[in-house]
């Protein structure tokens, strides 16, 4: 990745009236990465996308696009094109016309304008639609239409507002691919917007979970998932057992229940006392004593899901839930009642603070 | 189950039978009458007979052409006004209007709650020698000192546009109400400053709001008498007064008929032209 930041916003608040959308917000988005937004409705997600398109002017704080400053400009002078939830199609226009439309605004040539209109439909797969309108297509190819008609112009940046949110599911994990395989083509740097957890971690090089107005946490889809920084983002990334309770020691943690946990070196990350949570996620939990940090508890609840079974466990510090993979056939799963250890190692924990 | 349930692909018709009944009772009927009049001849003592007289059109057109022109004239003049000072009133409300839009809707609809007549009676007013608007112009030299503005081709389109704006502007309004804001968010995007964005994107998406109501202002304005009389002279006679005056004072059915059916055919043939150059634009870029 690329020292040089293609996008980057300074301490930038937004206010509607008394509503704080994006609150002193600072980030930094590599050129040529696909970067995801990622937070539960209302997070400030959109605001910001918008404010890096020029559709919003921050209360307070400064846009740059590579070096230079854009804040107060409007969207038509910024390099940037934006993939638009609700696509925003011309209804009035071709699809050729539509794709056409940045090219023409921006005074490039008849020849080139049609040559590259081709080229980009070409690309997402609509060669041959040119002359259809964009009611005439179905979710899916509004949806390439709308990819096309921002990419064309080659921004510096694109944007995409939750681009695959209408569209059903198989469909939506096609297009997940394809979005993929024309960012890795173009190396044009993507800001993706969405709160569905499984797109962000499957398309993005790093990922900024956002959590009412600011960043939660930023960094890979992998230690996002292995090191959450804090509980909300243990507990939006995926599935996580949190226990409870007190540090007691460069690396050891006194639980509920009196049992100590160790917990790997720097993951207390300076703490010398107070009130934590120790994370581990199902998929960690070993159902045997083998590990170092050992639990014992009783099978309260089992479900047989094909890949894994999942066991909620009642331990006397807390309900865990563990997956075990069905790597062998015929493994046999436990029947509720059974008495059983778990075990986990420290390098597969991370602290959060206490909730 | 009822009859209407065992056929119901009647329904349709059975809701369209109350405008088909309209349509015939007070169109086709009175138009069969007016075409079958317009081909009489005699006179209103001695009774009009039917005589395939197809000299009242030649006769008619002949006389009247000067009316018949000068209304098509004022109509478009008027409806181009009307259009000019309703299109952005019209995209203001839709895109600035916030929660006062319906406000502003009803004050732009406020004079029909007032007679047609008493309002054009009360331009006269505004318009006289004497009044307000004459003697401002004076004052700034534009008018010249016996210059008038009652009583002048200027008095009678002014009335027309005035009398005609609401059904100018709430057609454009419900066209530009429907313009998806976003578009227009999306053509700035796509580099357009804010007028190009108007003139590619929420423009051409008003346009079937810019027919409705260039229609409906221009096709009562062309048949109009009521501003020519009032506002204006002999000198500025339309053909709705010639037809009126044939009509009702002189019962000269015949030929009132043939005038009104020749205008009829003259709003038809520029509403076929209208409507055929929007529809290329609207397919165009
Ligand atoms: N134009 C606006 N006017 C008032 N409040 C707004 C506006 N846009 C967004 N908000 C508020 O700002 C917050 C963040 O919204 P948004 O950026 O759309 O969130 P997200 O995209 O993450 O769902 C929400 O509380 C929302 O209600
Ligand atoms: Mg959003």
């Amino acid at each position: 990745m690329s020292a040089t930041a293609d996008v980057r916003l300074e301490r930038v608040t937004k206010h509607f009236e008394d509503v704080v959308a994006v609150d002193d917000l600072s980030l930094e988005i590599p050129s040529g990465s696909f970067f995801a937004m990622l937070g539960p409705s209302g997070c400030g997600k959109t605001t910001t996308l918008r404010m890096i398109g020029g559709f919003e002017q921050p209360s307070e704080g400064r846009i740059f696009l590579g070096e230079s400053d854009v804040t107060g400009l409007p969207p038509y002078r910024r390099a940037v094109n934006t993939v638009f939830q609700s696509y925003a199609l011309f209804p009035h226009l071709s699809l050729f016309e539509n794709v056409a439309f940045g090219l023409r605004r921006k005074g490039v040539k008849g020849d080139e304008v049609k040559k590259r209109t081709r080229e980009m439909l070409e690309l997402v797969g609509l060669g041959g639609f040119e002359k259809r309108r964009p009611r005439q297509l179905s979710g899916g190819q509004q949806q390439r239409v709308a990819l096309a008609r921002a990419l064309v112009n080659r921004p510096r940046v694109l944007l995409l507002d939750e681009p695959l949110g209408a569209l059903d599911l198989k469909l939506r994990r096609q297009m997940q691919l394809e979005l993929k395989r024309i960012q890795n083509e173009l190396k044009i740097t993507f800001v993706h917007v969405t709160h569905d957890q499984e797109e962000a971690m499957s398309m993005a090089d790093q990922i900024a979970i956002m959590n009412g107005g600011r960043i939660e946490q930023l960094g890979g889809p992998a230690d996002l998932y292995e090191k959450p920084a804090t509980a909300f983002v243990a507990g939006f990334l995926g599935a996580s057992n949190l226990l409870d309770g007190e540090v007691c020691g460069a690396d050891a943690v006194r639980i509920a229940d009196g049992t100590v946990l160790r917990v790997a070196a720097g993951a207390l990350a300076g703490r010398t006392g107070g009130s934590v949570a120790v994370g581990v996620r199902p998929e960690k939990l070993r159902l045997d004593a083998s590990g170092v940090n050992v639990l014992r508890g009783t099978v309260t609840e089992t479900s047989y899901v094909g890949v894994s079974t999942q066991y909620i466990v009642e331990t006397p510090a807390a309900d865990l839930v563990v997956y075990v993979q069905n790597a062998a056939p015929g493994a046999g799963t436990l029947a509720p009642g059974s008495a059983v250890s778990l075990s986990f190692d420290p390098e597969v924990a991370f602290v959060v603070d206490h909730v | 189950m009822g009859f209407l349930h065992r056929h119901r692909w009647l329904t349709p018709y059975g809701l369209l039978a109350a405008g088909l009944g309209w349509l015939a009772v007070f169109f086709v009927v009175p138009m069969y009458y007016l075409a079958a009049t317009s081909l009489k001849s005699g006179d209103i003592d001695f009774g009009y007979a039917f005589t395939w007289a197809w000299g009242n059109y030649a006769h008619a057109l002949g006389r009247y052409q000067e009316q018949l022109l000068r209304s098509l004239e004022y109509a478009g003049i008027a409806t181009l006004a009307a259009f000019l000072i309703s299109y952005p009133l019209a995209y203001w409300i839709a895109f600035r209007g916030g929660r006062w839009k319906n406000v502003l809707l009803l004050l732009v609809i406020a004079p029909f709650f007032v007679t047609y007549l008493i309002r054009t009676l009360a331009w006269q007013t505004i318009l006289a020698d004497d009044g307000p608007v004459a003697g401002f112009l004076r004052t700034i030299g534009v008018l010249g000192a016996d210059g008038r503005l009652l009583a002048t081709s200027f008095a009678v389109v002014a009335g027309i546009t005035y009398n005609f704006l609401p059904f100018m502007a709430l057609p454009l309004y419900a066209s530009l109400e429907q313009v998806d804001k976003r578009l227009v968010e999306a053509a700035e995007d796509l580099y357009a400053s804010r007028p190009v964005a108007f003139f590619k994107v929420t423009f051409p998406l008003s346009l079937p709001g810019v027919f409705a109501g260039t229609m409906l202002t221009f096709i009562p304005a062309a048949g109009d008498f009521i501003n020519a009389q009032l506002l204006g002279t002999p000198q500025q006679a339309m053909i709705g007064n010639v037809i009126q005056s044939r009509f009702l004072v002189l019962n000269d059915y015949p030929e009132a008929s043939a005038l009104s059916l020749v205008l009829m055919l003259a709003i038809v043939g520029i509403v076929v032209v209208y409507a055929r150059a929007l529809g290329t634009e609207r397919l165009g870029t």
